[in-house]
């Protein structure tokens, strides 16, 4: 037995269980998913609506407007929203989006949307806390995230027991997403995309995709082991470059067949409802949309929050609203592009559409149009790949120092195994890789969403507290 | 007595432009308010772990600047004998340097030619030359 079949063993092993499913109007309908809209529709409701109550507060933050003097020079909500927004923005928003759409037709873009927007209130709750119960070293550094608000919120409310069993097996979760979704499904799709421009599968790459599991690791290992920062800090400017560009080309695509646009939309929302040819119809729909956009836009699985967790702030709520942005660019915005140019193009009704998968599909989309594009995706891909992979080789390795009382060789050993994940996810097959990917994320909701339930009327106190406060003019604008 | 406000930093132009306040403070009995702007924007990118250690860095940056720029500038006023202050702050040069002199009711803001900003400034153009074109009060640029 290889590499490959051995982990493809083992995806299945832990596939059957993390996504254990009920089967629903005759789909199989995976008990995780539900348990991620659940929450969404919870704080959707408990929170009082804030996706619509408060975008605008949010932007006039992001903007600066209630940034106070002492805080100029230090992490802003801009930056803090960016970092978390490059660990997110990545291969969920166009080889996802192409799997939800090749699987569940045009009508998976609706649910993906509607996943987006509940998420916003998910994602809210988990960034606040991570901000209001972030630690503060003595030597000016802050370590913050769900394993912080697991162990110190619940030992607030007298659940110190559980709140610390909950924070562990965060982390070991977080660990495990670091190296399935976070780096192994990078690679992975980077490593297709790479392959497709040079030759395909009978090309010198192609045969032998392990060296560009190599590279990947190479550099990746100079950012996270070397310390190299030129890399990082290249890649955190060309990433927004990209993105902006993405956007710019799916626009175009969607504008030169502005005439099927509402076609389009339709198909989005008749299949959203009543779609054809789809296994499990609308549930079947309903079951990949939610799926790839809680894949997309983490809501729930408690990652951005550690991200987020480094703004400077007085006011934890304040990073709750900007935290809420989040999810709209990602899922509602980027996610809903990539769907419109799949759809109106109509690529995914090529009979090979479920086996090109992932970015080919996408990629095919934008060719229809923009015949030079392709290699300026596979470039994108390559760089979202690797940012991902930047921003949780981070999360994991915050995960680690947390189990492991921020233990310099605990740290660098799991940075080696990221590393060898990162080969590895260069050459096993797309399925086993997706499915690993998910149950390793997907597995961090269960502790994090807990812990939000328990923590809920603290997250409203301080959502609500702070809004009232803005409404009241208590706290004021910095600047107009 | 009335304030101006100096723009320094580490270069020897930065030191002519305080020593042209000082003797000019002597005469007209100004206060000098020595500024130095550590260029930074709220919304560049940054990586996670830069983020994480930003607190202390700003520390960082902020003793370096009043160590290694203010010191030896306020050394000048003091031995000139003016009133002076020292500030050290982040964000975009210009603009921060101009809020500083409404802030502080400066009718004069002084400052060097070329700063130590090198290439950018040769691409992007001077804080000089951005005061001289936004500054609500007069402004002085020494070569």
């Amino acid at each position: 037995m290889n590499i490959a079949d051995g982990f493809e063993s083992f995806a299945n092993g832990v596939g059957n269980v993390v996504f254990y499913s009920v089967t629903v109007a005759g789909a199989s309908l995976p008990l995780i998913v539900v348990w991620l809209v659940i929450a969404g529709t919870f704080f959707t409701i408990y929170l009082g609506f804030m996706q619509v109550r408060g975008p605008r507060l949010a932007v006039d933050l992001v903007r600066g407007k209630y940034t106070q003097p002492d805080e100029v020079g230090e992490v802003s909500h801009f930056q803090a929203l960016a970092t978390a927004v490059s660990g997110t923005v990545g291969l969920g928003n166009i080889a996802g989006v192409a799997i939800a759409i090749s699987l569940g037709g045009p009508g998976a873009t609706f649910w993906m949307i509607l996943a987006g927007l509940l998420g916003m209130a998910t994602k809210m709750a988990e960034c606040m806390l991570g901000v209001k119960y972030r630690n503060e070293h003595s030597d000016g550094t802050v370590s913050g995230g769900p394993m912080y608000y697991l162990k110190k919120g619940l030992a607030e409310r007298g659940m110190g027991g559980l709140g610390s069993v909950l924070a562990v097996l965060f982390a070991i979760f977080m660990i495990g997403g670091a190296l399935g979704g976070g780096n192994m499904f990078q690679s992975n799709q980077a490593t297709a995309q790479i392959v497709d421009v040079t030759g395909g599968d009978d090309g010198f790459l192609g045969s032998n995709p392990w060296i560009i599991g190599v590279l990947f690791a190479i550099a990746a290992g100079l950012v996270i082991i070397g310390g190299v920062k030129s890399i990082a800090r290249v890649t955190e400017k060309i990433v927004p470059f990209m993105a902006v560009l993405y956007l710019v080309a799916s626009l175009i695509v969607i504008l030169w067949n502005v005439t099927a646009l509402p076609d389009a939309i339709g198909a989005i929302f008749s299949g959203a409802f009543s779609p054809e040819g789809v296994a499990g119809g609308a549930i079947g729909a309903l079951i990949v949309g939610f799926q790839r956009a809680a894949f997309s836009n983490e809501a729930g699985l408690g990652s951005a929050s550690v991200a987020h967790s480094a703004v400077k702030t007085k006011e934890p709520a304040t990073e709750g609203f900007v935290a809420m942005l989040e999810p709209f660019i990602d899922t509602v915005v980027i996610c809903t592009l990539t769907a419109l140019t799949i759809v109106i193009t109509g690529t995914y009704q090529n009979p090979d559409a479920s086996e090109l998968g992932g970015v080919a599909l996408t990629s095919d989309s934008f060719e229809t149009v923009l015949p030079w594009f392709p290699t300026v995706l596979a470039l994108a891909v390559v760089l979202f790949a690797f940012s991902t992979m930047i921003s949780w080789a981070y999360y994991g390795m915050k995960a680690t120092g947390y189990l492991f009382g921020d233990n310099f060789a605990a740290e660098q050993g799991f940075k080696v195994v990221f590393l060898i994940a990162t080969i590895l996810g260069s050459v096993v097959a797309l399925d086993p890789v997706i499915l690993v990917s998910d149950s390793m994320i997907f597995l961090m909701s269960l502790p994090n969403i807990i812990g939000l339930y328990l923590l809920a009327p603290v997250i409203r106190k301080e959502i609500h507290g702070y809004l009232s406060r803005v409404q009241s003019g208590e706290v004021q604008k910095v600047k107009v | 007595m009335e304030t101006v406000v100096v723009g320094v930093d580490n270069s020897d132009v930065s030191t002519r432009a305080v020593e042209f306040a000082v003797d000019r403070a002597q005469k007209n009995d100004w206060k000098v308010v020595l500024v130095h702007v550590i260029p930074w924007s709220p919304y560049s990118f940054q990586t996670p772990t830069e983020n994480e250690h930003r607190q202390r860095e700003k520390v960082n940056e902020t003793n370096a600047a009043k160590e290694q720029i203010l010191v030896p500038m306020a050394k000048i006023a003091e031995e000139g004998g003016v009133a002076h202050e020292e500030i050290v702050t982040h964000g975009k040069p210009s603009d921060t340097m101009s809020d500083l002199a409404t802030k502080h009711g400066a009718v004069h803001l002084i400052v060097g030619r070329t700063g130590d900003g090198g290439l950018r400034e040769a691409v992007f153009g001077s804080v000089a030359s951005r005061l001289v074109q936004q500054a609500k009060i007069p402004v002085t640029v020494v070569p």
